[in-house]
């Protein structure tokens, strides 16, 4: 009835708990599932990931320093921001998808789920993976998982916000810092989500999230030195080869997974084995 | 010299000495910092603790751009920090680099503050990297200008590299310069020294060498007088109270901002060497803008609600 | 020297506005508040005010209670998933972290320890074991106990009045985290958190029957112990009740965890770091009044620092705050009941009647409530009752020892097995030395440190199990063997 003009929405990056544009000014098309223009997100550049990546290893010492149970309060505090906007996920994923309001529904509830999920793995991971073992010699000896350090993902084309948060949280959970792209076709999800970090008293620079092309950010990311691992799960098998390639040059730890699982937490942590003598 | 019967002021004395004095626990302090950091100070304590914390500030100005109309400024601040309010009382000192010392001097004496020292850093404040001819020198022109007191830094260079006993003489030479015209503090820079092991060992150092204050900092490095660091050096100068029957000064200077940092300061005194040394003259706080806090917090006590900055005077 | 005025703290009361109390409580079963038959007060111990009348359980309540856990676990608990039973306990963490002043204040009150331990220490470490087993619901698989841990049942828990509302998130927390419903009784004394707790499982919307708080006195407990509609008895108190439980559940199938007493040695080493160290020997028997299971209770100093070290302790002790536990710079509070008191009070008269030599600092007590001086007494031996037994109390007693080998027999050398601490700054000899001790919890270079990933229970008389971590979820699973 009303013939309200209402404000749209502008989506920028995400990097160092800010919402800069794309410093190479680009931008890119994104039309809903109908075909009708939504939005002009960035497409960020190489400069943006460096940028994105400076912020990440700044933060890292912090989030690595944090207690597990520090790091699971604001993984759920994550979810509970989430939970509280759930109508505005939904609706963003029904209107760019075009997928049901029930499988949208359903699609959030999960992501809400999955980040109660692994807030409760911050300080059960290390009960996991770590160890104390039985050498033979009076020597104690134990093992202690830690984080790498920053990780880069490529986050699924879908499902855009599960799989989001699958690439993002088993990285984070260990006191890892991150940098994600998210999916090219339906990035607002990821986007809208950045403001729901924003709320979380997640500090500057933890999660910082790209939106663009895989083609060119995924060997950016492949190639620099100052990244220490990477998620490529939601890169095509076929280019696999490729970045694995140009990971060699730092020895970047590279994996791709199906599924969540704990061991998504591990793969992105270093065993760290400690001796010690036992003697007057 | 004596030096208390501790060492002999020999190098195998000195590292014997500091080699057998206890460890300290890092978490262990921190804790105890944090749990003396939960007192609450309210009412009339409070009110004390402002007012004592007011005769314990060594206003400071060590900057390059200090020009005497800077100087004299401070000094009146000194003296007289509320001009509105008499009660408030004098700073414990006014701190400046020794060529402004006879600014500040003359200045004191010509608006009623003869009550309160200069004090002059000294020995090439604050990195400490000059020869010691050019440190005595420095000392000897400080007090030449009318400085009561002298703030040396140490050689951090020679303590971490383990020359104790060359830490340990410049210390006891600038001690002979002073005489008994000025008293000295000795900064340790604790924040170059890192651990609470070695602000111990600098402690015992510089008190058997002949320290009458010892110093946490330049407030050029951060961090500065943290409480944990504050602590151990309470401990230190508490433990040589006991084998000496001596009382050595503590100041702690840089990063106590405002009205609640100085209370845990005070309180930390209290509960560790206590009391007696909660006056000018065993404790002081290195501090420009602390004073300012106090003034407002002492306003709020006495009017009853928050005050604002522009109702204290920025110099 | 001049004089100075000493630094008097004024006096800093937190609020009692934040707690409202009831003049009357009955228990909470089925999810409501349901009226008791007889009642006993509790009271403030540091002012004997009589706070509240406390609802005496007595076998129909028990019944109830028992009942309703039985069908909540049947028709409800055991149906749920672990993500859901796990976000229940999620919610209940973050409403007593919202609540944490108001029940820091009310333990206060029903307890006797000061509003700064309640504060820092007891509520946010009971939320954080709430938070902490929310998050192993939906992870049991994960524990290494088998695939498909499934729980016990319904779990009778009877807790100790020194941390109530801590010592309910101990037993709560991964109760229902692996999917059992509880009946739990709070001690006689201290059972207000508890049933603020209560309040709490509502605002949390748990389903009904999956709490439920039964108060009263030893003879509830004791129904709550031989109730055959029970499968699990955790308990937390005397070891004297302790073998008490253990035979009364000898000839049933039930599962038992039990924390019980200690006379922990705390091992001073001539290279311990002096300053924290002397902290360490404070906390380790003051903090809480000595109302500690694992405290310090029996100081073990080198011969050769041992005088410097009692020198330091004893300027140390003048320094402590006891008075009203209300007020935000108390160290050490009231005693919790005139019973305790006075089980202190013999116990350091056969202190020096044993020839041990007793010193206190110059302490202002309260002329109301229940008082007692932090007291060491040196001279003693293992030969005496007051290094064999547990006082409970802020007393403590000095033993020395010549070797490391000499120190850990002496040690050892108790029926109890709770806990220990290791002061030195070697850490080999820290680690040998924890690898030699009989104890279950070993503090070195620290003291009285509490986490929920961190396993708590002791060796020998001092119970049957443990609770935290990842081995304490085993108490509460069925088909993994338990000590």
């Amino acid at each position: 009835m009303s013939n309200r003009i209402d404000v749209k929405k502008t989506y920028k990056l995400f990097i160092n708990g800010a919402f800069p544009r794309s410093e190479s000014g680009r931008t890119y098309e994104v039309k809903n599932a109908k075909g009708v223009f939504v939005a002009n997100p960035c497409l960020a550049s190489r400069k943006d990931l460096r940028d994105a990546v400076v912020a990440a290893r700044a933060a890292h010492a912090g989030w690595n320093k944090a207690t597990a149970y520090n790091r699971g309060q604001i993984l759920y505090r994550i979810a509970e921001m989430l939970e509280g906007r759930r109508g505005q996920f939904v609706e963003e994923i029904v209107n760019i998808t075009g997928a049901t309001k029930t499988k949208a529904d359903k699609e959030v509830t999960e992501a809400i789920d999955r980040l109660v999920w692994y807030a409760g793995w911050t300080d059960k991971i290390a009960s996991l993976s770590g160890s104390t073992n039985p050498v033979a010699g009076p020597f104690y000896n134990f093992t202690i998982p830690e984080s790498m350090g920053v990780v880069a993902a490529i986050a699924p084309e879908t499902p855009s916000l599960l799989g989001l948060i699958d690439a993002i949280a088993p990285i984070i959970t260990s006191g890892n810092t991150v940098v994600v792209l998210a999916s090219t076709k339906a990035p607002l999800s990821a986007m809208t989500f950045a403001e729901v970090l924003a709320t979380s008293d997640l500090p500057a620079g933890v999660i910082n999230i790209l939106t663009g092309k895989k083609d060119e950010i995924a060997p950016w990311m492949a190639s620099h030195m100052d990244i220490d691992a990477l998620d490529i799960s939601g890169l095509s098998s076929k280019k696999h080869a490729d970045i694995k390639v140009a990971g060699a040059e730092n020895l970047k730890r590279i994996h791709s997974f199906k599924s969540a699982d704990p061991g998504r937490i591990i793969a992105f942590m270093e065993a760290k084995t400690v001796w010690h003598p036992i003697g007057l | 010299m004596s030096f208390y019967g501790l060492v002999d002021g020999t190098d195998a004395s000195l590292k014997s000495y500091l080699g057998n004095l206890s460890g300290v626990d890092q978490v262990g302090a921190e804790a105890r910092a944090a749990m003396l950091a939960t007192r609450s100070i309210k009412t009339t304590s409070k009110r004390w603790a402002i007012d004592t914390a007011i005769t314990m500030v060594d206003l400071t100005t060590l900057e390059g751009a200090d020009t005497p109309g800077k100087v004299k400024a401070l000094c009146t601040k000194a003296v007289r920090p509320d001009p509105t309010d008499s009660s408030v009382p004098s700073v414990g000192a006014v701190c400046v680099y020794n060529d402004m010392v006879s600014v500040a001097r003359k200045h004191l004496d010509l608006i009623g503050g003869q009550h309160v020292p200069v004090a002059a850093v000294s020995t090439a404040f604050p990195s400490g990297r000059a020869s010691m001819p050019v440190k005595i020198q420095d000392t000897q022109d400080a007090i030449d200008a009318g400085a009561a007191e002298i703030d040396m830094v140490i050689d951090r260079g020679a303590f971490l590299a383990g020359r104790y006993i060359d830490v340990f003489n410049e210390i006891v030479q600038i001690r002979e310069v002073c005489g008994d015209k000025a008293h000295l503090k000795v900064i340790f820079e604790t924040g170059e020294l890192v651990t609470y092991d070695n602000v111990r060992k600098a402690s015992f150092l510089a008190m058997a060498a002949g320290a009458d204050f010892i110093k946490t900092s330049t407030g050029k490095v951060a961090p500065a007088a943290t409480p944990p660091v504050v602590l151990v050096m309470l401990e230190a100068v508490r433990d040589f109270y006991e084998m000496t029957q001596v009382r050595i000064g503590v100041k702690p200077a840089g990063g106590i901002r405002n009205t609640k940092d100085a209370i845990k300061q005070l309180v930390l005194v209290n509960e560790t060497v206590g009391p007696d040394w909660l006056n000018p003259k065993l404790f002081r706080i290195g501090a420009s803008a602390l004073l300012n806090d106090l003034l407002m917090q002492r306003m709020k006590m006495d009017d009853g609600y928050y005050t604002s900055p522009q109702y204290v005077t920025m110099d | 020297m001049e004089t100075t005025m000493t630094f008097e703290y004024a006096p800093a009361p937190e609020s009692r506005a934040i707690v409202t109390i009831k003049p009357k409580y009955g228990h909470f079963i089925g999810g409501k508040y349901v009226p008791g038959g007889k009642h006993f007060p509790t009271i403030n111990p540091a002012t004997e005010e009589v706070l509240s009348q406390i609802a005496l359980g007595g076998k129909a309540d028990v019944d109830a209670a028992v009942k309703a856990a039985r069908k909540a676990y049947t028709n409800t608990w055991s149906k749920m998933s672990g993500k859901e039973r796990g976000k229940y306990l999620y919610r209940i963490a973050r409403i007593m972290q919202e609540r944490a002043r108001e029940f820091a204040v009310l333990e206060t009150l029903d307890n006797g320890k000061p509003i700064r331990e309640s504060r820092d220490t007891d509520i946010p470490l009971a939320a954080a074991h709430f938070f902490y087993h929310a998050g192993w619901a939906d992870k049991l698989e994960y524990a290494g106990l088998g695939t498909s841990p499934k729980p016990l049942g319904v779990a009778g828990q009877i807790i100790p009045w020194n941390f109530p509302l801590l010592m309910l998130a101990w037993k709560v927390a991964p109760a229902l985290a692996a999917g059992n419903t509880v009946v739990l009784k709070p001690a006689e004394s201290t059972p207000l958190t508890a049933l603020l707790f209560a309040e709490v499982c509502q605002q949390a919307e748990l389903p009904a029957g999956v709490v439920n708080i039964v108060t009263g006195d030893g003879s509830t407990g004791a129904l709550i112990v031989n109730h055959p509609g029970i499968d699990k008895i955790a308990f937390t108190g005397s070891t004297e009740v302790g073998k008490i439980i253990a035979r009364a559940v000898a000839p049933t199938n039930k599962s038992v965890t039990l924390e019980l007493g200690g006379k922990a040695a705390n091992i001073v080493f001539d290279d311990a770091p002096i300053d924290e160290t002397v902290e360490g020997i404070v906390n380790g028997i003051f903090f809480n009044q000595g109302h500690v299971c694992c405290a310090g209770s029996r100081l073990l100093l080198q011969e050769n620092v041992a005088e410097e070290v009692l020198h330091k302790l004893k300027n140390r002790m003048e320094k402590i705050r006891v008075g009203d536990p209300m007020d935000k710079n108390t160290d050490v509070g009231a005693i919790n009941s005139k019973e305790q008191l006075k089980k202190i009070i013999e116990l350091a008269a056969v202190g020096d009647s044993e020839g041990a030599e007793r010193w206190s600092p110059a302490c202002t007590l309260p002329s109301k409530g229940f008082w007692f001086a932090p007291t060491i007494f040196t001279g003693v031996t293992q030969a005496h009752r007051i290094a064999r037994e547990e006082i409970f109390g802020p007393v403590l007693s000095v033993l020395t020892f010549r070797t490391p080998a000499e120190a850990i027999e002496k040690a050892n050398n108790t029926p109890f097995g709770l806990s220990a601490g290791i002061w030195s700054e070697k850490g080999s000899r820290t680690l040998w030395a924890s690898q030699q001790l009989r104890a279950g919890v070993i503090w070195a270079n620290t003291f009285n440190k509490f986490d929920p990933t961190s396993p708590f229970g002791g060796y020998k008389e001092s119970g049957w199990g443990r609770e935290g971590g990842r081995h304490g979820l085993s108490a509460y699973l069925k088909g993994v063997s338990h000590e």
